[in-house]
């Protein structure tokens, strides 16, 4: 699943450093960080909880099926 | 019998109504939430806004640019007489929609992010511990607000932005006057002597820069014709001073009454320390010390689920409320500190309590923190605390602001 945060929505409140620590951090800005772009689907449960917790809409998951991710 | 307010209006629900018990809303609030999502209600002025009672509808709206919180707009509805005193237009962060907003906003993330508010942790606990030993030292009875629900957000505000705890006393005071206000002009007389006071703590500090504490590094970056000038500095240490002790000292107060009164809950939490943060937020939900999670105002139309909200209509977010949507919390009315369950960690954090888009609270994470610093060791180290009052006879605050107690007289 391919994971981004727009930094410039970005409210810094935190949820998704809670939600899904291997996937997000705050940097010095106290501003979102993503820390693994590319997680395995066990960590779906995780990634969505924060996506849907930003109260900014900061964040968005590209869900295989909807959207085919390309071959690296 | 010749009131200004027209027939029509007479019939809509009256805005705000008390709470009969100190964590669930009025009964008139639970009938307007069961009739659907969004409501007119008539305010004290003879206005009429829209309530909005459902989760779903409630965070579409707080995340639409279209509704702005710009309070300094003449459409903008003052929801109790105190929030017609010019001080709260244009109350800093809150008040003010993109550009300014975010740009102040980021300015303060630093401070607030989760990385800092983990490093204050220890110096939390360690003066949550002396205020408990100081309780035991003269024993029982307390007022725990006094005691402890005050004193630690207020320790830990004055700390984090440079303002000297010793004037407590009257920072506090100045607060709940002006949050507790009933007219405009108390509202008013209560915020300028706040005002004045920073102004003159904001002068020291300019003559003595490179202090500790957020004002401090605030003063060096005001720029009169830059992002941040020295009365939006000024706006800011007032936002930040308010907003960051009477809530969160509530909230530990009701927090400890909706424990004690539900023994079981508070048995569970004492059995497993991990369920402590889901708890915290399911305090949060059930209390809704705000009783608000947002006001703003439509600057278009707004279809929403067949609702039309009209350019210049006012609406009103109600966290008692949406936080009561069984769409969203089964069986809404009950506490229940497993309410999360085997989900997530962070799934607790769906209520309102803190609003939603991007004026969501800044001190969310720094408030969760002292919340459950505070409860743990409370009840660690007091383990039979009680009431010492029936819970009928606690004074409690009107609804529709702040909602809490004036006193907390305990036992043990
Ligand atoms: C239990 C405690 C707290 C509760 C329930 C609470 C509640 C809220 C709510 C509902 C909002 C959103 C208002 C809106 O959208 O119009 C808000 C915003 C805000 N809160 Fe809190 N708050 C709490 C603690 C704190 C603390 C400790 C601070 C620290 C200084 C703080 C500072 C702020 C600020 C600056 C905003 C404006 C954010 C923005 O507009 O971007 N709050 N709070
Ligand atoms: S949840 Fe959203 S607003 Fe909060 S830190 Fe993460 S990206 Fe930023």
């Amino acid at each position: 699943m391919k994971v981004t945060a727009d930094r410039r929505r970005c409210m810094a409140a935190g949820h998704c450093a809670i939600s899904a620590p291997t996937v997000f951090d705050h940097g010095e800005d106290g501003l979102v960080v993503v820390l693994d772009a590319d997680p395995g689907e066990d960590a779906r449960e995780a990634v969505e909880t924060a996506e849907d917790l930003c109260p900014s809409r900061a964040i968005a998951v590209e869900t295989a099926g909807t959207e085919r991710v390309p071959a690296r | 019998m010749t009131t200004p307010i027209p027939t029509e209006d007479k019939r809509l629900f009256a805005y705000p109504q008390d709470r009969s018990c100190p964590w669930q809303p009025s009964s008139g609030y639970r009938e307007l939430g069961e009739r659907g999502p969004l409501h007119r209600v008539r305010l004290w002025d003879g206005k009429s806004i829209w309530m909005v009672t459902g989760h779903a509808q409630a965070r579409r709206l707080l995340a639409d640019p279209r509704m702005s919180a710009d309070r300094s707009r003449d459409d903008f509805p003052a929801v109790l007489p105190r929030l017609d005193a010019p001080i709260f237009k244009p109350i800093a962060i809150i008040g003010f929609d993109p550009p300014v907003h975010d740009i102040h906003r980021r300015m303060l993330a630093p401070d607030f992010s989760l990385k800092q508010v983990r490093a204050l942790r220890g110096s939390v606990e360690e003066l949550t511990g002396k205020l408990v030993d100081d309780m035991l030292r003269k024993g029982p009875p307390a007022e725990l607000i006094e005691d402890y629900a005050l004193p630690i957000p207020s320790m830990v505000i004055s700390e984090l932005l440079g303002v000297p705890y010793d004037d407590h006393a009257f920072f506090e005071a100045k607060t709940v006057g002006l949050l507790q206000a009933k007219s405009a002009q108390d509202a008013e007389a209560a915020g300028r002597a706040l005002w004045d006071y920073l102004d003159e703590l904001i002068t020291a500090k300019e003559r003595e820069p490179g202090g500790e504490g957020v004002l401090s590094r605030l003063v060096g970056r005001v720029d009169e014709d830059g992002d941040l000038t020295r009365e939006d500095l000024l706006r800011i240490a007032l936002a930040l001073l308010l907003g960051g002790h009477d809530t969160t000292s509530q909230m530990i107060a009701l927090g400890v009454v909706t424990l004690l009164e539900h023994p079981h809950q508070l048995a569970a939490l004492r059995a497993d320390p991990g369920v402590l943060p889901a708890a915290v937020d399911e305090l949060l939900r059930m209390v809704s010390v705000t009783d608000v999670s947002g006001v703003r105002v439509a600057t278009e139309d707004i279809e929403i689920d067949g609702y039309v909200i009209r350019a210049g209509e006012g609406v009103l977010v109600s966290s008692s409320m949406t936080n009561r949507d069984p769409e969203v919390f089964p069986d809404p009315y009950r506490f229940d500190v497993h309410r999360a369950g085997g989900r997530n960690a962070a799934s607790g954090r769906h209520h309102l309590t803190f609003g939603f888009g991007i004026h969501q609270c800044l001190g969310q994470n720094l408030a969760r923190m002292e919340l459950e610093v505070a409860f743990a060791v409370l009840f660690d180290r007091i383990p039979d605390l009680r009431l010492a009052v029936p819970l009928d006879g606690l004074p409690t605050r009107s609804g529709g602001t702040m909602q809490g107690v004036h006193t907390l007289p305990v036992e043990w």
